[in-house]
């Protein structure tokens, strides 16, 4: 006799150890993969995973096999035109096998096709933070609950009157009035049969009537003494705080659009804000972004503007910090969201304005910031933004600042920008 | 609807349930009747354990080469990958069964399949395949149905094991080289001992030991004066015989590994026995499994208890997997070892009972005898190269219409070497036969000789055959066996005139606390 088993509800997934082994060892071309993906993304498309192809040659696994050459015999299948001893003509590309057919597929096994699979959401954006953590995250996590709600959390026998719940209160009076009741009640039963039985024995006016009558009398009022309500009964609703970790954010991106930023440098910030909007989709649920371009004035855009319109001009950055704070002060300041900053430009600024610009940083906009970082993307000498700037990230520890050259800086910096800090 | 379980108590037979949806009563009675017929045709099996399982169950079983366990290796996570792709796109249906040479023997049914699919694997896997495994004589002699399992747990056990104390990479790496000569870690012809976990768990810790003295035995061959170079030439070789089995060669002798190391060549180099006699029975099992769903299936029909539309279904995959496109055909891929197998065992019964003046001339001592004799006969000691030796018949050539084509680098032009004709039944089935001879598919390249008094390196031979080089992926293996070995490796290639030439070279870098050792 078989034995049927039913292994459908086996634990799922036997394969997963393998498929990580596998995304580990292939790490490297995967991250390649991923890094070169992005190139044709917007900031906000992050909901997919990722088609990620590896070339079939890093994962083959070797093994002894005999090559091309020598001397192949082999038999083929459906001879519709061949005697013994025809000759046919070497087929080009192939170097056994007669007749078109792929005669050896033991030893040309290789083919040079990339491997080609999914990567889910979760692994496409894990391969891009694995090892980057978000400055301060978690003593923002623990000590920046700034947000309660009131939740309902049943009832409680205490309160103030104008949560009482009728419902409940009254309901709980009326068991309490049945329960004390009960053994009156049965009390009164037991006198009624009794009067019942006295009056057809005996008559209206025996002593043993007036008696009865008059025990029914003192247990009716009795019964009428149980109280309605009693303050016992009273039910509040009860409401509890509930800590609300704040799951939004905000993100300012700051451009400098002022003539000297040509298209690869604004290319170039353009990838620095993907990524930090990338990372910040990981740990928040909501995240708004607040475009903000200047030249000599700022205004807030969209992200098409923000990218592809040309303005030129010279630069004052103390604009769009300006800009930045008033919009901090009109929506983001009632403690619910946390706010990053990320500012991108060639450096160049209108000399009386860094000092203003530093200010409006170290006194307006960092206490309000969880993070705010400086990119400037110059080929040549620090800009004297850089060096005001560098004052200060000498004092502020939730400041960072970098250079970058060419778009393949990019990753690098970012990665230095928001390295693992649990300072 | 519910039917009578037992029909053959029954006077008149009772239809086997006809719709597409299986339910576990259906499965188990069509598993009764095929059960029963089997035994009528004197099938010996081991007994069955039919497994339901989900299609993701199913690719599952195919990342591990087929077996409820293995120990964990990215290899089978990329096959993993690669087949829920190409099954997702609906580039590829799963195969409907998987059959593990176990005791019980254990056949997956997919819960995606229709009752008439559930039906044929059963006789296809659970009948067909179970019994050659029982049968067959490399099955009975290579590898333990009734200890492979248990031993895959032990190996998966211990490879996590190993994982913990030693670290991931270092055993994934371990492994890559291992996998790398798996081909290669196979007794062709020496018979292995048997499996049993208990023994092995009991055993290893002995042989850990053991092995590491008898590696300090190959450091004490260290002489005590220097020998001359041209002594070189008298010493004796080590090993004195060539090795074919690599893995095993290396399990016992490579100088640096440790005990665990050891330990992990050798199950896989187990696993790979294990594997070995699938690799040489493609046709013959193939083709007996197909043979016997086609007859079981047919006998029920003829008995009245499957349905017209039971059939029509069965058909239709049926003649789906005996089909053999002919080499022009864009589909070709080789010779279909289902058409192939399924052929010739029909063939062989022709001979038994209706044959012609060319089988008695072809097959005296088959014609006219008991087909179930003759069936059990050859299915247990053949393998597919001797197999179609014996009883490739002219017909089944002549209904292939297989031709050989010679393929001489050294010609300007392939050659049809033999036909499908009187002149060429002998050729053909010749070279057939040798197509399928793992021994002429697979280099020949064994262990001849390690440099005892010397560097200590390894120096490997391929034998070659029919003038073939070796593919290019050799530089990479070489790597893998140097990393084993510990020391440099060699590959020489002895071409048909014996002369031995170096091809290959692989050396060791080796870290600098480890310098004092390396005496090359």
């Amino acid at each position: 006799m078989a034995r049927i088993i039913d292994r459908r509800f086996d634990s799922k997934g036997k394969s997963t150890v393998n498929r990580q082994r596998f995304m580990r060892r292939f790490k490297h071309q995967i991250r390649k993969a991923v890094s070169e993906a992005i190139h044709g993304r917007s900031i906000r498309d992050l909901d997919n995973g990722e088609q990620v192809s590896i070339p079939a040659r890093d994962l083959s696994e070797p093994i002894l096999h005999q090559g091309r050459g020598g001397i192949w015999e082999q038999v083929f299948t459906g001879n519709d035109q061949f005697v013994g001893g025809d000759l046919i003509k070497r087929p080009s590309g192939g170097g056994g096998g007669g007749g078109g057919g792929k005669g050896e597929a033991g030893n040309e096994g290789e083919h040079e096709d990339d491997f080609v699979f999914q990567l889910s959401r979760e692994e496409f954006l894990d391969l891009f933070f694995e090892d980057l953590e978000l400055p301060r995250l978690i003593r923002t996590q623990l000590a920046c609950i700034t947000d309660y709600k009131t939740r309902r959390a049943g009832f409680t026998s205490d309160g103030v009157p104008a949560n009482i719940n009728v419902v409940r209160s009254l309901r709980g009076a009326l068991g309490r009035r049945l329960a004390l009741g009960s053994p009156y009640n049965a009390r009164l039963r037991e006198l009624q049969q009794e009067l019942e039985q006295a009056l057809a024995e005996e008559g209206e006016d025996s002593a043993n009537v007036l008696a009865l009558r008059d025990q029914i009398g003192r247990v009716r009022a009795k019964i009428d003494n149980i109280p309605f309500i009693d303050s016992f009964d009273l039910r509040y609703n009860n409401r509890v705080k509930v800590p609300q970790p704040t799951t939004q954010a905000v993100m300012f991106c700051l451009m400098d659009v002022s003539g000297s930023m040509d298209e690869d440098r604004k290319a170039t910030a353009k990838r620095f804000f993907m990524l930090l909007h990338l990372f910040l989709t990981r740990t928040y649920e909501h995240i708004e972004v607040v475009f903000i371009r200047h030249h000599t004035v700022a205004q807030e855009t969209d992200e098409e503007e923000f990218f592809h319109s040309r303005e030129s001009g010279g630069t004052v950055v103390s604009s769009a910090l300006v800009l930045m704070r008033d919009i901090i002060h009109e929506r983001y300041a009632n403690g619910q969201w946390n706010i990053y900053g990320a500012q991108a430009s060639d450096g160049d600024n209108w000399q009386n304005d860094c000092a203003v610009s530093r200010d409006l940083l170290t006194q307006d906009i960092l206490p309000a910031c969880q993070y705010f970082a400086y990119i400037e993307i110059t080929d040549g000498d620090p800009q004297n933004l850089w060096q005001e700037y560098e004052t200060v990230r000498a004092s502020r520890n939730n400041f960072a600042m970098q250079r970058i050259q060419s778009p393949a800086d990019i990753y690098p910096v970012f990665r230095e920008l928001f390295k693992k800090s649990l300072s | 609807m519910k039917r009578a379980t037992h029909p053959r108590h029954k006077p008149a037979p009772v239809p086997l349930p006809v719709t597409s949806e299986w339910s576990f009563d259906s499965i188990e009675q069509y598993h009764t009747e095929i059960a029963r017929v089997a035994k009528d045709y004197g099938l010996d099996t081991y007994p069955v354990q039919i497994e339901i399982i989900t299609a993701e169950q199913m690719m599952d079983a195919y990342a591990s080469v087929g077996m409820p366990v293995n120990y964990h290796h990215w290899s089978f996570g990329k096959q993993f990958i690669s087949t829920e792709k190409s099954y997702r796109r609906g580039q590829m249906g799963l195969a409907y069964e998987i059959v593990i040479n176990s005791d019980p023997c254990i056949a997956y049914l997919m819960e995606e399949n229709t009752l008439t699919m559930q039906g044929l694997v059963i006789a296809h896997a659970a009948y067909g395949h179970n019994s050659f495994f029982k049968g067959n004589y490399l099955f009975r002699t290579w590898t333990n149905a009734d200890a492979i399992i248990d031993y895959l747990v032990f190996a998966r056990h211990y490879i996590s094991q190993c994982e913990e104390r030693y670290g991931e990479e270092e055993v994934e790496l371990l492994l890559d080289s291992c996998h790398a000569l798996m081909n290669l870690g196979v007794d062709r012809y020496k018979r292995p001992g048997k499996l049993s976990v208990a023994q092995e768990k009991l055993r290893q810790q002995e042989r850990a030991e053991y092995l590491q003295s008898q590696v300090n035995d190959l450091w004490r061959t260290l002489p005590a004066q220097e020998l001359r170079d041209d002594d070189r030439s008298r010493r004796p070789r080590f090993p004195a015989e060539p090795e074919e089995n690599l893995l095993y060669f290396i399990e016992k002798n490579a100088p640096l590994l440790e005990p665990w190391q050891r330990e992990v060549v050798r199950i896989v180099r187990k696993v790979a026995q294990y594997f070995f006699p699938q690799r040489q029975t493609q046709v013959m099992n193939e083709g007996w499994a197909t043979y016997w769903h086609y007859t079981l299936l047919n006998t029920l029909y003829d008995e009245g208890l499957l349905a017209d539309s039971f059939m029509l279904e069965f058909l239709q995959s049926h003649t789906n997997v005996v089909a053999q496109p002919p080499y022009n055909s864009r589909w070709y891929n080789g010779l279909n070892p289902y058409a192939l197998g399924f052929a010739m065992w029909r063939d062989i019964r022709r001979i038994c009972e209706e044959p012609d003046e060319e089988d008695r001339r072809w097959f005296p001592e088959i014609a006219g005898s008991d087909w179930r004799e003759t069936f059990d006969f050859a299915m247990r000691n053949f393998k597919d190269e001797s197999f179609i030796a014996q009883y490739l018949s002219p017909k089944v050539m002549r209904d292939f219409r297989l031709f050989a084509v010679l393929d001489d680098d050294r010609e300007d032009n392939l050659k049809v070497s033999a036909i499908h004709d009187e002149s060429g039944f002998q050729r053909v089935r010749q070279i057939l036969s040798e197509q399928y001879n793992l021994g002429n598919r697979e280099p020949n390249i064994q262990v001849w000789n390690v440099d005892l008094r010397g560097d200590r390196s390894l120096t490997l031979r391929h034998q070659q055959h029919q003038r073939r080089p070796l593919g290019e992926s050799t530089e990479e293996v070489m790597k893998h066996v140097a990393r084993l070995w510990g020391f440099a490796v060699r590959l020489e290639t002895v071409d048909e005139a014996g002369e031995a030439r170096l091809i290959h070279e692989a050396r060791v870098e080796r870290p600098a606390r480890q310098a004092g050792v390396e005496l090359a």
